[in-house]
C-alpha cells in the first residue's frame, strides 16, 4: 500500500492505489474517522435510551466531567499513557506484527516503577530517581517483548500467542510481586509503598497536569518523524505490506521484527511509569487499568499515523474520564465507555467496507497483519 | 509435585487435595474446552476468533439469567448457546461476508461485550445478587466409587460427559466427514473449495457459529457450574486462554483436551493447595502452565502450523 516515504496528512498515505474517489481526499478521511465515532455515539444513545436513561443528560455530564471547570486536566492527564501505549502500537503494527501483550508489558513495568521507586527516592535527587525509573521500566517492558520477538523473528512462530502467553505471565508475576516483596505491611490491600507526592512526576506550571504528558508528546513526535521521514520507518513500513518483498529488499527481517517489537515494549513501559509515577504513586494487587485494547481501535482509526492518533486519544480521554461521573450519574457500571469504544470499532470496520469495497479490509490495515498466516512469511528468513 | 504430595501426610488430607485437584481441573477446565475446541473449529475453516473472551461473557450472562429465572440448569446452558451464537453472528456478518479484519472485529465484540454484560448486570443483577444452587450431577455407576478420584472424576454435570464426547466429535467430524474436509479446506485453501463448488462462506459461517455456540456454552458453564453467579468480567481473560490453547493444539481436539486440563488444574490447584494446608502464591501457581508452554516453545521453537488461509478473508479470484 503506502509505498512512499513522504509526510502525509492523516491517513491519505493509506488509501489504495488508483481508487477513484468522488469524494475529495480530505472530506473522505474525515468521513472515515469521525463517521464511526458518531455512529458509535449515535448508538450508545440509543442504548442509553433502551435502558430507560436520557442520551442528552448523559454526554452532557460528559462534557462536564471531562472538559469544563478544570476537568480537561485530568483529560490530558489521561492522555499520558494512552499517547505512549499508541505510539508503541504504531511501531509495531506498521510492520505487520501483533503485539496484544500490552497488559502484562505495561503492569510489569507499573509494579517494578511504583514497588523500587520508594526505595530509591532517599538516594538520588527527584530528577535522577524519576529518570531511572523511566528507564527502568522502558528496560522491563521491552524485554518481556523479547521471548515472542526472536520466537517470531526466527521461527514465524505467531505472535499473538506468545504475546498473549507473556501477558498472562506478566500480569501474574507482577501481581505476586505486589503480594511478596513489595507488599507494604501497613496497608489494609496488598499494594506497594506509597511514593511521596514529591517524588512524583512534577505539574507543569500553573497546572495539576504532570509532566507525563510532555514525554508522550515526545515520543509521538519521535513516532511520526521515524515513520514519515527515515529510511528505518520505510523499512517496517515494507515489511508490514509484504514481508517477502521485505527479504527480496535484502532487508534484514529478523532484525526488524526484533527491533520494532522491543520499541514498542519500551514505549509501552514508559505509558506505565507516565501513569503511576505522575497519578497513583502506588499500585494494587489485580490493579489493571486495561488500556491495551482500549487505544488498539484508536490507533487504527487514525490508519497508524501518530499525528492523527492525538486527536482520537484526546476524545478518549474525555469519554473516560467525563464517563465516570456521567455513568454514576445514570446509575451505570463505568463500563459502558467500553460498549463505545466497541461501536466504534464495529462502525469503523463498516464503514472502511463502504469506502473501499474493491480492497476488502485492507484499507487500513497492512496486508500482512496477520503474518503468520500469509503465505508469503514461509519462505523468508 | 512428589514433594508436595509428601507434605500431605495424613491420608485424609491426600485424598481430598487429590480430588479436589480433579475436580477442580474439570470445573476450571471443562469451560476452557468448550471455548478452545469451538476456536479449534473456527480456526481450523480459517477464521481466528478474538472476540472469543466477550462471547464466553455473553453466554456466562445469558446462561446464568436463564437458569436463574427458568429454574433449569440445562435451560441455562441452551441460553448460553444461543447467545454465543448471536454474538458471533456478528463476525459472521462483518467478517466472514463482508471480509473485514477478524482481528479489529473480535477486539470490539469483547469490548463491547464486556460493557454490555457488565451494564445489564449494574441494571438488573448487582442490587439482588442471585446465587444459583449446586448443579445436579450424574453419578456413572461403579466408576464413581473408585478410591480417591472416582468420586470426583464420575460424578459430575451431564454437560460434563457432553464435553468430553465433544471431543471425540469434532475429532471424528475433521478426520472422516464431509463436513470436517470442507472445514479444513476452507482453512487451508479456500479457492479450491470454492473450485468444488462448495461456499466458503456458508462453511466459514457455520463454523464461526459453532464457535460462539461452543464458547456461549463454555461461559454459561463457567457462570452455571463453576461460579453459580454472574459477575462482569468473570471470565478474566479465559478467552483469551482457550485461544491460546487451540493455537497450540493446532487443530487436534485431543490435544486441546490436554490442554484445557492442564491450564484447569493450575486454575485450581491453589485451593487443592489449600486443603493440603501448603501455603503458595496462586499467581505463581497460575504463571505455571505458561511458563511451561513457553519453555517448551522455546526450546523445541518450531513454527506455528495454522491453516494457511487463517484470518485472511476469502475473495473470489483474487490473485
Amino acid at each position: 500500500m503506502t509505498e512512499t516515504a513522504l509526510p502525509q496528512p492523516a491517513g491519505l498515505g493509506e488509501e489504495p492505489f488508483g481508487q477513484p474517489r468522488r469524494l475529495s481526499a480530505v472530506a473522505e478521511v474525515l468521513a472515515r474517522s469521525l463517521g464511526p465515532v458518531l455512529l458509535a455515539l449515535v448508538a450508545g444513545g440509543l442504548l442509553l435510551l433502551a435502558l430507560g436513561r436520557s442520551p442528552l443528560t448523559f454526554y452532557g455530564n460528559v462534557v462536564q466531567g471531562g472538559i469544563l471547570n478544570d476537568f480537561w486536566q485530568d483529560s490530558v492527564m489521561r492522555m499520558a499513557p494512552l499517547l505512549l501505549i499508541a505510539a508503541g502500537l504504531i511501531v509495531v503494527f506498521k510492520a505487520g506484527i501483533w503485539n496484544l501483550g500490552i497488559d502484562g508489558q505495561f503492569l510489569l513495568a507499573a509494579v517494578l516503577v511504583t514497588g523500587l521507586g520508594p526505595g530509591l527516592e532517599n538516594h538520588a535527587p527527584n530528577t535522577v530517581t524519576l529518570l531511572l525509573l523511566f528507564l527502568l521500566a522502558a528496560a522491563v517492558a521491552g524485554v518481556w517483548t523479547i521471548v515472542p520477538a526472536l520466537l517470531k523473528a526466527r521461527y514465524q512462530l505467531n505472535e499473538i500467542i506468545t504475546t498473549l502467553m507473556m501477558s498472562f505471565i506478566g500480569i501474574n508475576f507482577a501481581n505476586y510481586l505486589v503480594k511478596g516483596p513489595f507488599y507494604d505491611e501497613s496497608g489494609h490491600v496488598p499494594q506497594t509503598r506509597v511514593l511521596p507526592f514529591d517524588a512524583m512526576l512534577p505539574p507543569l506550571p500553573g497546572t495539576r497536569i504532570h509532566i507525563g504528558i510532555l514525554v508522550a508528546a515526545a515520543a509521538i513526535l519521535v513516532v511520526w518523524y521515524l515513520m514519515t521521514w527515515t529510511s528505518f520507518g520505510l523499512r517496517l513500513q515494507i515489511l508490514g505490506a509484504s514481508v517477502r518483498s521485505a527479504a527480496h529488499l535484502g532487508l534484514n527481517v529478523r532484525r526488524l521484527v526484533v527491533v520494532s517489537f522491543v520499541v514498542s515494549g519500551m514505549l509501552i513501559g514508559l505509558s506505565a511509569a507516565a501513569e503511576f509515577l505522575g497519578i497513583w504513586g502506588y499500585i494494587r494487587a489485580d490493579q489493571n487499568p486495561g488500556f491495551g485494547l482500549q487505544v488498539v481501535p484508536l490507533v487504527f482509526l487514525a490508519r497508524l499515523n501518530a499525528l492523527a492518533v492525538v486527536p482520537f486519544v484526546a476524545f478518549f480521554a474525555v469519554l473516560s474520564i467525563g464517563g465516570e461521573p456521567a455513568t454514576r450519574g445514570a446509575g451505570l457500571p463505568n463500563d459502558f465507555v467500553l460498549v463505545l469504544v466497541g461501536l466504534v470499532l464495529v462502525f469503523m470496520a463498516v464503514t472502511e467496507y463502504l469506502g473501499t469495497r474493491r480492497a476488502l479490509g485492507r484499507s487500513y490495515l497492512s496486508s500482512s497483519l496477520a503474518p503468520t498466516a500469509s503465505p508469503g512469511s514461509r519462505t523468508d528468513a | 509435585m512428589p514433594e508436595l504430595v509428601l507434605a500431605a501426610t495424613s491420608d485424609v488430607v491426600t485424598q481430598a487435595f487429590f480430588s479436589a485437584i480433579v475436580s477442580g481441573a474439570l470445573l476450571a477446565g471443562v469451560p476452557l474446552l468448550f471455548a478452545a475446541l469451538g476456536e479449534t473449529i473456527s480456526e481450523r475453516a480459517g477464521v481466528l476468533n478474538i472476540g472469543l473472551e466477550g462471547i464466553m461473557l455473553a453466554g456466562a450472562y445469558a446462561g446464568f439469567v436463564a437458569a436463574y429465572y427458568g429454574g433449569f440448569a440445562w435451560l441455562g446452558f441452551a441460553a448460553g448457546i444461543a447467545a454465543g451464537a448471536a454474538v458471533s453472528l456478528l463476525m459472521v456478518v462483518l467478517c466472514v461476508r463482508m471480509g473485514l479484519d477478524q482481528i479489529v472485529v473480535g477486539i470490539a465484540i469483547t469490548l463491547a461485550a464486556e460493557g454490555i454484560t457488565s451494564l445489564l448486570h449494574g441494571a438488573y443483577l448487582a442490587e439482588s445478587q442471585p446465587i444459583l444452587g449446586a448443579t445436579a450431577v450424574v453419578r456413572i455407576p461403579l466408576f464413581s466409587r473408585i478410591p480417591v478420584v472416582g468420586n470426583s472424576l464420575f460424578s459430575q454435570p451431564l454437560v460434563v460427559y457432553l464435553g468430553l464426547s465433544l471431543v471425540i466429535a469434532v475429532h471424528w467430524m475433521f478426520r472422516a466427514t464431509n463436513v470436517g474436509l470442507n472445514l479444513r479446506a476452507a482453512g487451508d485453501k479456500p479457492g479450491a473449495l470454492d473450485a468444488a463448488g462448495v461456499s466458503v462462506t456458508a462453511t466459514r459461517a457455520w463454523a464461526v457459529v459453532a464457535t460462539g455456540a461452543l464458547g456461549g456454552l463454555g461461559g454459561a458453564y463457567l457462570a452455571i457450574v463453576s461460579a453459580g453467579l454472574f459477575q462482569p468480567f468473570m471470565t478474566q481473560g479465559r478467552g483469551f486462554i482457550a485461544i491460546v490453547i487451540a493455537m497450540l493444539g493446532r487443530g487436534r481436539p485431543f490435544w486441546v483436551l490436554a490442554g484445557a486440563l492442564l491450564f484447569g488444574v493450575s486454575l485450581s490447584i491453589s485451593d487443592a493447595l489449600q486443603i493440603a494446608k501448603i501455603n503458595i502464591s496462586t499467581d505463581a501457581v497460575f504463571m505455571l502452565p505458561f511458563l511451561v508452554v513457553m519453555v517448551v516453545l522455546i526450546v523445541f521453537g518450531r513454527r506455528a502450523f495454522l491453516p494457511a488461509a487463517l484470518a485472511l478473508p476469502y475473495v473470489r479470484g483474487a490473485r
